[in-house]
């Protein structure tokens, strides 16, 4: 029968039924970081158990790391412990551990690819809920609690129930100055914030068969968003030409394998799926939020909504809600709102290509005075293929602070904070009240390009304007 | 290791309204500073607590509230991270469970492996929970997952939950470990027929 690559993968990975019906599921690659990594070991020692498959367990360090000043010990002592006891735990239980020495250190979500290390077919768990970037290599990956870290860790294996599969279709082209970012930001909008619940999704179509592994990422970190805590793209030769040659790659013999393999856990022509969504790519305008979740999302031309016109109470209250947290007026064009801090970063998009796209139109632009901006590179390798290309300094030659990588300000565990009540125009994933470090900090989700055009006119704005792209 | 077979909750409750509360809210991340879960439950809802005009009282500071072990709340709860912090500090400030509309995926799973009831029940009854227990703030509530009905002040709801989840509570298997300790032979045998987990790593 033909079968969804959900459906094939469970199934590969699926170890027995457990007494309450869930499955126990292996997990084939299990990613760690400092924040959600320490009590699953405590756990572990608690329990006087070891790590049942350590050469599966990879680590690296993101969340609390300076972006500035990266000698140890760290200003922060707490920022210092937890770097210091992920160290420990993973010398102690000889796990690879990609430190800031290694020069593969980077946003967890990031190294994974980098490495090669996420693989189409298998299946991937991080004690960190944008696990679904993974997804866009063709593989179950998902997002973990700590007490399931520890699961893991003793066991590789997790409790869950199978999730039921959602078909996204994008068709037709994308319009000029339309990215990957306005794809989920405008498929949340439409969906819902918990419209995903209980799915995994399955994002194809045109779009995503020309969209590069970078883009597929991007949209699939943000899964997690639509309330889907699996997304996917099914594999193929753009996957493929992405693994082939990184570190944990296969190679000769067993790379012509795995490529067999990888083809064979796609998703069956005919199979069936539980829900399908088509969206026409020409409907998906440059997509900025305005409010406190990521489904608050509106065109760069419309106007921020008017809770008077609401249809019911419910979003009645959540716009009125949001217009309070957010001081955004209703019915306001969201174009010219001012902005004071202007972010480009995060495992949604800090990838090389996000910084070239940027950087060949930045060219020749200066940040607008007033406005803090800064470029937080994803990983160590993107950083340093940035500073080959001179990218780096395109940024800086505008008036942007270029720094090194780390999860840096899209939730500000590191100094990297917004200061009272700032507005920030962020190329992260999420606008919760607070997310980037004042309680009070506000935050506007975008595509980066539309990021550096803000920093650029200092409020938000059309970049195809700014940039002059058509 | 047996466990608890967690089958009614009762006491008193506390309301924190509103839809897609997230867990940043519901414990900021510079809380997530720490290299253990304790002192977690100070965190709780810390940045909307001290948000609260000036003259009014934030629910978990509302002292006709003081105690309250089951907390009622709105759709999508706990969206957004996956931190496990978020249903530890809920627990720790004295929480047995939650009663909210719906649940975001991952906050659900967290939460039921601590052991922390989280049911689903209808936005007029959790209304009418609220409306009676504002009434009465030492109203008793019992969240009773064995015959799926909350019972407050003389009157009833009903409740839903997943079976799985459920199942796991009142059968005192909500933490997975031992049954997923039990299956590793198994899963070493699963391990062994997957060609990128048979062969160790680099
Ligand atoms: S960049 Fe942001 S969303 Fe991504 S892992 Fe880091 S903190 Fe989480």
């Amino acid at each position: 029968m033909a079968q969804t690559l959900f459906q094939k993968v469970w199934q590969a990975h699926s170890v027995r039924t457990l007494a309450n019906g869930q499955t126990q599921l292996l997990v084939g690659t299990h990613l760690i970081h400092e924040v959600t990594s320490p009590q699953a070991f405590g756990m572990l020692r608690d329990l006087g158990l070891k790590v049942a498959m350590p050469h599966r367990t990879f680590a690296t360090v993101d969340h609390i790391v300076p972006t500035d000043q990266r000698t140890e010990p760290f200003g922060d002592p707490l920022a210092d412990a937890m770097i210091k006891e992920l160290r420990r735990n993973c010398a102690a239980h000889g796990i690879t551990y990609f430190d800031l020495a290694s020069g593969r250190q980077g946003i967890v979500h990031m190294v994974g690819p980098e490495q090669g290390i996420t693989q189409p077919g298998t299946t991937i768990a991080c004690g960190d809920s944008h696990t679904s970037t993974h997804g866009a290599f063709g593989a179950i990956a998902l997002g973990i609690g700590t007490s399931q870290v520890r699961d893991v860790l003793a066991t590789q294996t997790i409790a869950l129930a199978p999730l039921k599969v959602r078909r996204i279709n994008v068709e037709g082209r994308l319009r000029p100055g339309v990215y990957a970012k306005d794809v989920i930001l405008h498929l949340i909008r439409t969906l819902g914030v918990n419209g995903g619940t209980g799915f995994a999704y399955e994002y194809g179509g045109e779009v995503f068969d020309r969209f590069s592994m970078e883009e597929r990422m991007t949209v699939c970190n943000m899964s997690i968003e639509g309330g889907a805590r699996v997304g996917y793209v099914n594999p193929d030769e753009t996957t493929f030409a992405y693994l082939k040659g990184r570190p944990y790659s296969p190679t000769g013999a067993a790379w012509d394998a795995a490529v067999q393999r990888w083809k064979a856990t796609a998703s069956d022509a005919g199979c069936s799926y539980d829900d399908l969504v088509t969206i026409q790519a020409g409907d998906i305008p440059p997509t900025v939020t305005w409010g406190i979740n990521p489904g608050q999302g509106i065109a760069i031309t419309e106007n921020i909504p008017d809770p008077a016109k609401a249809t019911a109470a419910d979003e009645k209250s959540a716009i009125e809600e949001a217009l309070a947290y957010m001081k955004l007026k209703a019915g306001a064009p969201i174009k010219g709102t001012r902005i004071d801090v202007a972010f480009l970063g995060s495992c949604t998009n800090a990838r090389l290509s996000d910084f070239k796209e940027v950087a060949r139109h930045l060219k020749g632009h200066r940040v607008a005075a007033g406005v803090k901006a800064i470029a937080v590179p994803g990983s160590q390798i993107v950083g340093r293929l940035c500073a080959e290309l001179g990218i780096d300094q395109v940024f800086r030659d505008a008036g942007f602070e270029w720094r090194e990588a780390g999860c840096s300000m899209c939730l500000a565990m590191n100094p990297d904070k917004l200061v009272g009540d700032q507005l920030c125009a962020s190329s992260s994933n999420r606008n919760f009240k607070g997310r980037q470090g004042s309680p009070t900090g506000r935050t506007l989700l975008m595509s980066p390009l539309m990021v550096a055009a803000a920093a650029v006119r200092g409020s938000v704005a059309d970049a195809r304007e700014v940039f002059g792209v058509s | 290791m047996p466990l608890a077979k967690i089958t009614t909750l009762a006491g008193r409750g506390l309301s924190v309204p509103g839809n897609d509360i997230d867990t940043d809210r519901i414990i900021p991340a510079r809380f997530l500073k720490a290299v253990t879960f304790e002192g977690l439950g100070e965190g709780l809802f810390y940045d909307a607590r001290k948000a609260v005009p000036a003259g009014q009282v934030h629910p978990l500071d509302d002292p006709r509230f003081r105690g309250a072990s089951i907390l009622l709340s709105g759709a999508n709860f706990g969206c957004g991270s996956s931190r496990e912090h978020a249903p530890q500090a809920i627990r720790k400030f004295g929480f047995h469970a939650v009663i909210a509309e719906s649940y975001a995926e991952i906050f659900f799973g967290n939460a039921t492996t601590i052991g922390l009831a989280c049911v689903s029940a209808d936005r007029a009854d959790i209304a009418r929970i609220a409306a009676a227990m504002e009434g009465d703030p030492a109203m008793a509530i019992t969240v009773d997952l064995v015959k799926q009905e909350i019972r407050f002040g003389g009157s009833m709801a009903p409740l839903t939950m997943r079976d799985a989840a459920r199942d796991a509570l009142v059968n005192g298997r909500w933490d997975p470990i031992g049954e997923l300790l039990d299956g590793r032979e198994a899963a070493a045998m699963t391990a062994a027929r997957l060609p990128y987990l048979a062969v160790p790593a680099k």
